[in-house]
């Protein structure tokens, strides 16, 4: 004698079960109503304010508020072609460089508001690391690392020194102090990255942005780089795009879930990926869409 | 079965003709140069002497002397054309690159292109006509003026093809750093861009160096060394013409000596620059 | 946008576990039942057949163990996925301890064979169809991730609470009036408690419903605080 139970009877089950459970989750009914709040006690480092951007007509960045907490690492996943590339690359107003692209509304440094600031000063203070690295080619190892100021007409005091320490800063010190004149691309590809991002380091950013950086490493590589982040997090703000999922979840303490131009959920990523507020949200993480 | 075995054979055999003849075709192509340098090197070697390297022609009738003249004369000419032509053709190559798509840089493309199959004689007739006329005289400026004027559609269109062959991505990471846009362009896309860029320079030179026609009505000829720039200049193409229509037998031994001396120049050139920017690649 | 995994197997092995759970569950309530109707009846033959099968249940436990663990190494569930699974782990582990209680149960009827019947409280018997309800209605809750039912739950495991409680004054009172029965009345009293812990259980399971859909954790809370926040006053 076999017990049935209210719904499905047992051996024919349908869909229907577990899509029950997925729809009561996502059903007015069973949605919590947790107030999207900022943690009142992180300092906020910047902060996007209703940003729109566009390429020609075309609004690929519907209006976008966006707090970065500073010294955390804050990741931004969703989907390709929901804007997230171009979000990260207006905050350093990279976006305005492509023909065509112009950005409105408000991103503040501080509470220095980055369109009213020369750029080039705005991107020394923010910095980026892009998906696939980047070295000088024309420049030996040193040479990448003081690339920044170098180009920029500034004189460090102690160009060997700072070299070491970023060097240093990314792990990399002992695997290139013996061949510090080496071309930039004679390194592994995990190498190249953390190299360019110690060609960031070394102009003493405020706050360093990311876009997709581990894309193109292979697992070791990309661990490394993510250990990296954890140290680095310590004196700076961290912005990070990735499409790995389970990548933003290792290494962000806040995670913002974009959707077509728009923001959709913003929270802890404790909370983001063990109980999502939003529906589209749940169905993106767990791999239900479409 | 028959059928995919015979097709087989067939396409073998159509690939090793075409092959042959891809290779006779290269072979071809390649003889005329090595004729060149053969004749030139059989015919030139004999006029070799420490006299034509350091003297100057001698008097109608009289044999000896040598084309010291021609030699630094054309050294100075080269020298006055890279000195016009090269920073402006590399300029306005990058000016092509960044801002191109707009309607004047259109037009500036196109203009470069024509320019480049304007013949040299027109050239000189040119610069005659803008330089000697009013200065009233030949000179050398007029020669490298008229030479730089060749060299610039090269320059030019090399550069910026190389320019845009740099990936967007050095840009990217140089902006990134907060280098202003120009100083990105010059110093890191530019940078990387040299080693193309200093071989299109190199070629618009080798081919500069030989040209004969635009110098007949600038920079002229002169006998004796030129006491300053302001004068005709002897130059080692024209010395060339003038000795081989010449009647004496010793004008044209000097003649090909002249001819293996610009050609060895002309392959020095080429060879020197690009070992030159391998090394200062390498040790950076 | 889809509701169901666009990795179907992932899809189908999220499907089977639940499946496994759910009868699981069944097999379980059944032998809850037959526990409580020998004891009813005092039928031996049924109270022996539990006992027996009470190791079916408890290699379910095990491969549904199995069956979580693996899913969690393979496919890093997260969200909604991650709380399926962690809950079936603790799920199953309370079915397993309801299973053990049942053979309990059979085990002192085992033992009272032979004995006079004369003794068999109603308040047993209600308090025993009562952990069987919230046992079916708590396996009705999680396939139907009903948070409302899961809720109701927790409210009545407070009154088999005080049942119990009741039974104590009036054990004490017939073992003082017949002290030949203390016996059977010691063993009557166990099998109040196995109910008793039964019901603690399936209280245990409607949290885990509420953890399961809602991502919040009502375990040791007071029933007020462990409403749903809807229905919560300010």
């Amino acid at each position: 004698m076999m017990m049935g139970y209210s719904s499905a009877p047992i051996g024919a089950r349908e869909n229907s079960e577990k899509d029950v459970i997925s729809r009561e989750a996502q059903s007015p009914t069973a949605t919590r109503e947790r107030p999207q709040e900022e943690p009142a006690t992180a300092n906020v480092k910047m902060r996007a304010g209703d940003l729109r951007a566009f390429f020609g007509k075309a609004e690929v960045i519907k209006g976008i508020s966006l707090p970065f907490p500073e010294n955390k690492v804050t990741a931004i996943i969703g989907p390709s072609g929901c804007g997230k590339s171009t979000f990260i690359r207006c905050l350093n107003r990279m976006h305005e460089v492509v023909p065509g692209a112009r950005a409105a509304g408000e991103v503040l440094l501080d509470s220095d508001d980055i369109y009213a600031m020369d750029p080039v000063r705005l991107r020394r203070r923010v910095g980026m690391v892009f998906q696939k690295p980047n070295p000088f080619p024309t420049m030996s190892i040193r040479g990448n690392v003081l690339a920044g100021l170098k180009l920029n007409g500034i004189r460090p005091d102690d160009p060997d020194g700072l070299a070491e320490k970023t060097l240093r800063q990314v792990a990399l010190w002992d695997e290139v102090k013996d061949g510090l004149g080496r071309s930039g691309m004679s390194l592994s590809g995990g190498q190249q990255q953390r190299l360019c991002i110690a060609r960031t380091l070394a102009m003493e950013p405020e706050v360093i942005l990311m876009d997709e950086p581990c894309s193109a490493l292979d697992p070791i590589a990309t661990a490394r780089v993510e250990e990296l982040i954890h140290e680095l997090q310590k004196q700076y703000t961290i912005v990070i795009v990735t499409h790995n999922m389970q990548q933003a979840a290792r290494v962000a303490q806040y995670t913002a879930f974009f959707y077509m131009g728009e923001l959709v959920e913003h929270d802890e990523t404790n909370v983001i990926f063990t109980r999502p507020a939003q529906a589209r949200t749940e169905d993106y993480i767990t791999g239900r869409f479409g | 079965m028959n059928g995919i075995r015979s097709s087989y054979v067939y396409r073998r055999a159509v690939d090793r003709a075409v092959r042959a003849a891809c290779v006779l075709a290269a072979i071809v192509a390649l003889v005329p140069l090595f004729l060149v340098l053969y004749y030139v090197t059989v015919r030139g070697i004999g006029g070799l002497n420490w006299a034509f390297f350091t003297e100057l022609p001698k008097p109608v009738g009289e044999a000896g002397g040598g084309a010291a003249n021609a030699i630094v004369g054309s050294i100075q000419l080269v020298g006055l054309a890279c000195l016009f032509g090269i920073p402006l053709g590399v300029l306005a190559g990058v000016f092509l690159a960044e801002f191109g798509q707009s309607f004047f840089g259109r037009m500036v493309r196109f203009a470069a292109d024509v320019m480049a199959g304007v013949p040299s004689v027109t050239i000189g007739i040119f610069i005659y006509a803008l330089v000697v006329l009013p200065t009233k005289q030949f000179s050398a400026y007029a020669g490298g003026l008229a030479l730089a004027v060749i060299m610039l559609p090269t320059v030019t269109r090399t550069t910026e093809e190389l320019l845009k062959l740099v990936p967007e991505a050095l840009r990217e990471a140089a902006l990134g750093l907060g280098v202003p846009q120009w100083r990105t362009t010059l110093w890191v896309m530019l940078r990387t861009a040299a080693p193309g860029v200093a071989t299109g320079i190199m070629l618009a030179v080798a081919r500069v160096a030989g040209e004969t026609a635009p110098l007949l009505f600038t920079s002229f000829n002169n006998r004796f060394w030129a006491r300053g720039l302001n004068e005709p200049i002897s130059s080692l193409p024209v010395q060339i013409y003038t000795y081989a229509v010449s009647p004496y037998e010793d004008w044209h031994r000097q003649a090909w000596a002249a001819a293996l001396v610009l050609v060895s120049l002309v392959l020095f050139l080429n060879v020197a620059a690009r070992v030159l920017v391998r090394n200062r690649v390498r040790s950076r | 946008m889809g509701r169901l995994h666009t990795d179907r197997e992932y899809e189908a092995e999220l499907g089977s576990l639940l499946e496994r759970v759910l009868f699981m569950g069944a097999r379980v309530e059944e032998q809850l039942v037959a526990a409580l109707r020998a004891y009813s009846l005092q039928d031996f033959a049924v109270a022996e057949e539990v006992v027996d099968s009470d190791n079916q249940i408890d290699r379910l436990e095990l491969e549904i163990d199995q069956a979580c663990i693996q899913l969690l190494a393979r496919r890093q569930p997260v969200a909604s996925d991650l709380r399926f699974v962690t809950t079936t782990l603790k799920v199953v582990t309370d079915l397993e301890r309801i299973g053990d209680l049942a053979t309990n149960i059979c085990e002192r009827v085992i033992e009272l064979e032979g004995t006079p019947t004369s003794i068999r409280p109603k308040i047993i018997i209600e308090m025993g169809e009562s952990a069987r309800n919230m046992l079916h209605d708590a396996m009705d809750a999680l396939v139907a991730g009903d948070v409302r039912k899961a809720q109701e739950i927790l409210a009545r495991d407070r009154e088999i609470d005080e049942k119990y409680a009741s039974l104590f004054p009036v054990i004490a009172q017939q073992m003082c009036a017949d002290p030949a029965v203390v016996d059977q009345l010691m063993r009557t009293l166990s099998v109040g408690k196995y109910i008793e812990r039964i019901a603690d259980h399936a209280t245990n399971l409607a949290e885990m419903v509420i953890f399961m859909v809602e991502g919040r954790d009502v375990r040791h809370l007071e029933a007020a605080e462990a409403a749903p926040r809807k229905e919560r006053l300010n």
